[in-house]
């Protein structure tokens, strides 16, 4: 059983708050949770929205269709009535004026006026919306608790109470099991991989949908001993991270796709010293601005082929939070050991989707950091890009040792970092870098099978719509009987991992790719790289997140 | 000291050019304040002066044009150990890297800025620079530069660096004396060198320089900041050399309390605990 709730209001109104306390309190009593939230780049004004899924069951996408709107206005009401189902309920101000059977007009403004704070008004909404689920109110203090000072969190709780007293249940359904879940968003979970990879710095210029990795880094800034500078622009956020990286610890920088645009001549200077990088692009519809806080995958085949020439380079499109998380832990790592930029590929769909976690498990984590400092401390002669089989050579601290200094030239260099122009070393070194990608080749982590083994149809996708083709994958194979679909999607896709691709290619009847860009770009890369094509595509490019229920609907003509 | 100790490869800049002795005084402040080789780092972006690294044996990183400054207030950032040097061409740092230049200045992270000020461009033989005198004729600005020159020294003062100074490559004496100091300096230090390029700039050249160049005196108070900003604006018949504004303030690591007080970031732990800790603001 799974429910869904919209929350509404003009920007202002603290409907990310509302959000937030009413998913807390839900994923404390043992609920699955999925939010998405969808806000206008404005500070004040417009139209934002909050959509919570709870539920007993594994949940992987939002859906469409909503079972109750807590409106904080009319337009609330108004844009999303059409999704409300037959059975739902709008809970808003008794004030609000509209003719339907699922209205219930409540007093949240006397009521809150009453309590003494005209603020607590979504708390009282809140009180009457889990009193409709037959949800009781233990916990909710806690929850107040942690996110108001005493005196505020006391008169929400009684604004929590009030509401509660204003209806009668509606709905019954079970929690499962409490456990030890964690709650979180797609870029909260990159900056705490960052963190358990042992990242020490972190520069970047803000920019949304991926600002808020800074915001959560900056957060814990003294606890975790991690510097995070705002940089002047994002060609110093990269060229600082690149500079620490090169003194020896583990650098990170992060943006949107024009923010990433102006980092691309320096992806290649991390590609050519060999040092490593990880960087976070957080994809946002472009071009240029295009619109700031809504989502798009149109960056894949740009981020691919960022930098002039050729370096070798890996792109990881992360498909949810806990993906996120130790993807990003993993990108340090491969960063690490072939020396090369690892560009990890979020959206705003992703940033700003919180769902219900297992809690990471820290002994899985391993960082190894590839240095090869002690190996030095006795030896006379260094070569930073000594001609290796693998195409990595020793990297070690500069500073450290002795008697051993590392140059790095973003000229073409001999193995001891020195300029030439000699043709011979040139074809050397220019081997030796691209060589690294064979090795790399041989740990790409292939897309795992969803769906039935023997499907006539193959889907595929990329990065963050693992969740809703998942969900809708399982739906479509539940509904129209089995053995109908299966889906790839990719996490790596640069290099691009193509063995399971191959072998089910062979043996469905269709292919169909779904992205959320206008071009196609997974199926442009894979006909690239493998000459598979795909036979028809859904894709989406109105900066709105594709939901389970619409690849669904998509793929069945709107048939339930 | 082994005076050959930071000896390298050969350089490819032009006979008479006023890098090589920039790069001398560079090896004898080095020696002068008891530096190894890996103890150094120094950081070019992209230019004759910027190639720097090359030719001397220390650590060295030659990167972007106009880059130069973000990569090394990084390195220094995370390892303090480090003594940090940019050597790199007015071009680069006060053209492509003009918001770098800029931005560190606030930053005030400790590393030191010697800027190779020929007023052409010579790497890409012989256009206008920043600050390439009004009427300058080259071959891309031929009815003469009409671009008001920038003024490095006063625009340093005045977005708040803590040492400023001017040089000439024809001093050499005078100009490692500088550079020790500059690079003594706790916070960002910068070093207006004016050298001749004798291939690209026929009008700035060492004669023009050495007619007009005079040193501040004993009686000069480089702590005076007004003072400072009128002696920077000097620039023409006559134009100071020496340190024109010297204050002492706290840097970058003062202000962050696990850089002042602990171990280099690259000597320090992953707290793996407290990350670990971090999930629970999660449940």
């Amino acid at each position: 059983m799974i429910y869904n709730i919209l929350i509404g209001g003009a920007a202002g109104l603290g409907m990310e708050t509302i959000s937030s306390i009413l998913e807390k309190v839900l994923k404390r009593k043992g609920f699955e949770i999925f939010t998405i939230q969808d806000y206008m780049s404005r500070v004040r004004g417009g139209h934002n929205f909050f959509q919570i899924r709870f539920g007993n069951e594994e949940i992987n996408s939002h859906w469409d269709e909503i079972d109750g709107i807590i409106a904080l206005d009319k337009e609330t009401i108004d844009l999303h009535l059409g999704r409300l189902k037959e059975n739902g309920f709008i809970i808003s101000d008794e004030q609000v004026k509209i003719e339907d059977k699922r209205f219930l007009g409540l007093p949240l403004k006397v009521t809150s006026k009453g309590i003494g704070n005209p603020k607590v008004y979504g708390s009282v909404a809140l009180g009457a919306c889990i009193k409709l689920f037959d949800i009781d109110l233990s916990g909710v203090k806690e929850v107040l608790s942690e996110k108001f000072k005493d005196e505020i969190a006391n008169k929400n709780f009684s604004a929590f109470e009030e509401g509660y007293k204003l209806v009668i249940p509606k709905y019954q359904i079970q929690p499962k099991n409490k456990d030890s879940s964690i709650l979180l968003g797609g870029n909260d979970a990159i900056a705490l991989g960052a963190l358990a990879a042992g990242c020490k710095f972190y520069s970047a210029y803000p920019m949304t949908p991926s600002t808020s990795i800074m915001n959560y880094l900056a957060s814990k800034m003294n606890e975790a001993e991690v510097v995070v500078e705002q940089a002047e622009d994002e060609i110093a956020s990269i060229n600082m991270a690149i500079g620490a990286s090169y003194a020896g610890v583990r650098a990170m920088t992060g943006s949107s796709g024009g923010g990433f645009a102006l980092m691309v001549e320096a992806v290649g200077l991390s590609g050519m010293l060999e040092v490593p990088l990880v960087i976070a692009e957080i994809q946002r519809p472009g071009p240029t601005t295009g619109l700031p806080t809504r989502t798009e995958q149109a960056d894949l085949r740009f981020v691919i082929s960022s930098s002039p020439g050729e370096i070798p380079k890996m792109v990881i499109a992360l498909r949810n939070s806990e993906d996120a998380f130790y993807q990003t832990i993993r990108a340090f790592n491969i960063a690490d050991k072939y020396q090369i930029p690892v560009i990890i590929l979020g959206d705003q769909f992703l940033a700003d989707s919180i769902r219900t976690v297992k809690p990471f498990n820290f002994d899985k984590i391993k960082v190894d950091r590839y240095l090869h400092d002690d190996e030095y401390i006795n030896i006379k002669d260094y070569k930073r890009y000594e001609i290796t089989k693998t195409g990595i050579s020793p990297r070690i601290t500069p500073g450290k040792i002795s008697g051993l200094t590392v140059l790095v030239d973003s000229d073409e260099h001999d193995e001891y970092g020195h300029i030439t122009e000699s043709a011979e070393v040139r074809n050397k070194m220019n081997d030796k870098r691209l060589r690294k990608m064979e090795c790399l080749k041989e740990e790409l982590l292939e897309p795992e099978l969803i769906g039935e083994e023997n499907a006539d149809t193959l889907i595929l996708a990329w990065g963050s719509l693992y969740s809703p083709v998942k969900e809708a994958v399982k739906l479509l194979n539940e509904r129209l009987g089995k053995n109908k679909y299966c889906s790839l999607i990719f996490g790596d896709v640069w290099p691009l991992p193509d063995k399971e691709l191959n072998k089910y290619a062979k043996k469905v009847k269709s292919i169909i790719n779904i992205e959320q860009n206008a071009t196609g770009q997974l199926a442009g890369l894979i006909r690239e790289c493998t000459g598979i094509e795909c036979n028809s595509s859904i894709l989406k490019y109105d900066g709105r997140p594709i939901s389970s229920q619409e690849i669904y609907n998509k793929l069945t003509g709107g048939e339930q | 000291m082994n005076k050959e100790i930071f000896l390298t490869s050969e350089t490819a800049w032009c006979p008479g050019c006023g890098d090589h002795n920039i790069l001398d005084a560079l090896k004898q402040s080095l020696i002068a304040l008891g530096k190894a080789p890996h103890e150094v780092l120094i950081v070019g972006g992209i230019g004759q002066a910027a190639k720097t690294p090359q030719y001397i044996n220390t650590n060295g990183f030659c990167g972007l044009h106009g880059r130069s400054l973000p990569p090394a207030v990084a390195a220094k950032i995370v390892n303090k150990e480090l003594t940090v040097i940019i050597n790199t061409g007015e071009g680069d740092c006060y053209g492509e890297g003009g918001n770098h230049f800029i931005h560190n200045i606030r930053r005030n992270v400790d590393i030191t800025q010697f800027i190779h000020d020929n007023q052409i461009y010579g790497l890409t033989k012989g256009q206008a620079s920043p600050t390439t005198d009004i009427g300058h004729v080259t071959d891309v600005q031929p009815n003469g530069s009409n671009n008001i020159p920038m003024n490095p020294v006063a625009l340093a003062i005045t977005l708040g660096a803590g040492f400023v100074a001017r040089a000439f490559s024809g001093d050499k004496e005078h100009l490692k004396e500088i550079m020790i100091e500059a690079i003594k300096h706790k916070g960002y230090a910068l070093v207006d060198i004016l050298q001749p390029c004798v291939s690209f700039n026929k009008v700035n050249t060492f004669q023009w320089y050495n007619k007009r160049v005079y040193k501040l005196g004993e009686k000069y108070d480089p702590s005076d900041k007004l003072k400072a900003i009128e002696k920077s604006m000097e620039w023409g018949d006559r134009i100071p050399l020496g340190i024109l504004y010297k204050e002492e303030k706290s840097d970058f690591h003062d202000k962050i309390s696990f850089l002042k007080d602990s171990k280099s970031l690259v000597e320090s732990e992953v707290k793996t605990i407290k990350i670990k800790e971090f999930m629970k603001d999660f449940i």
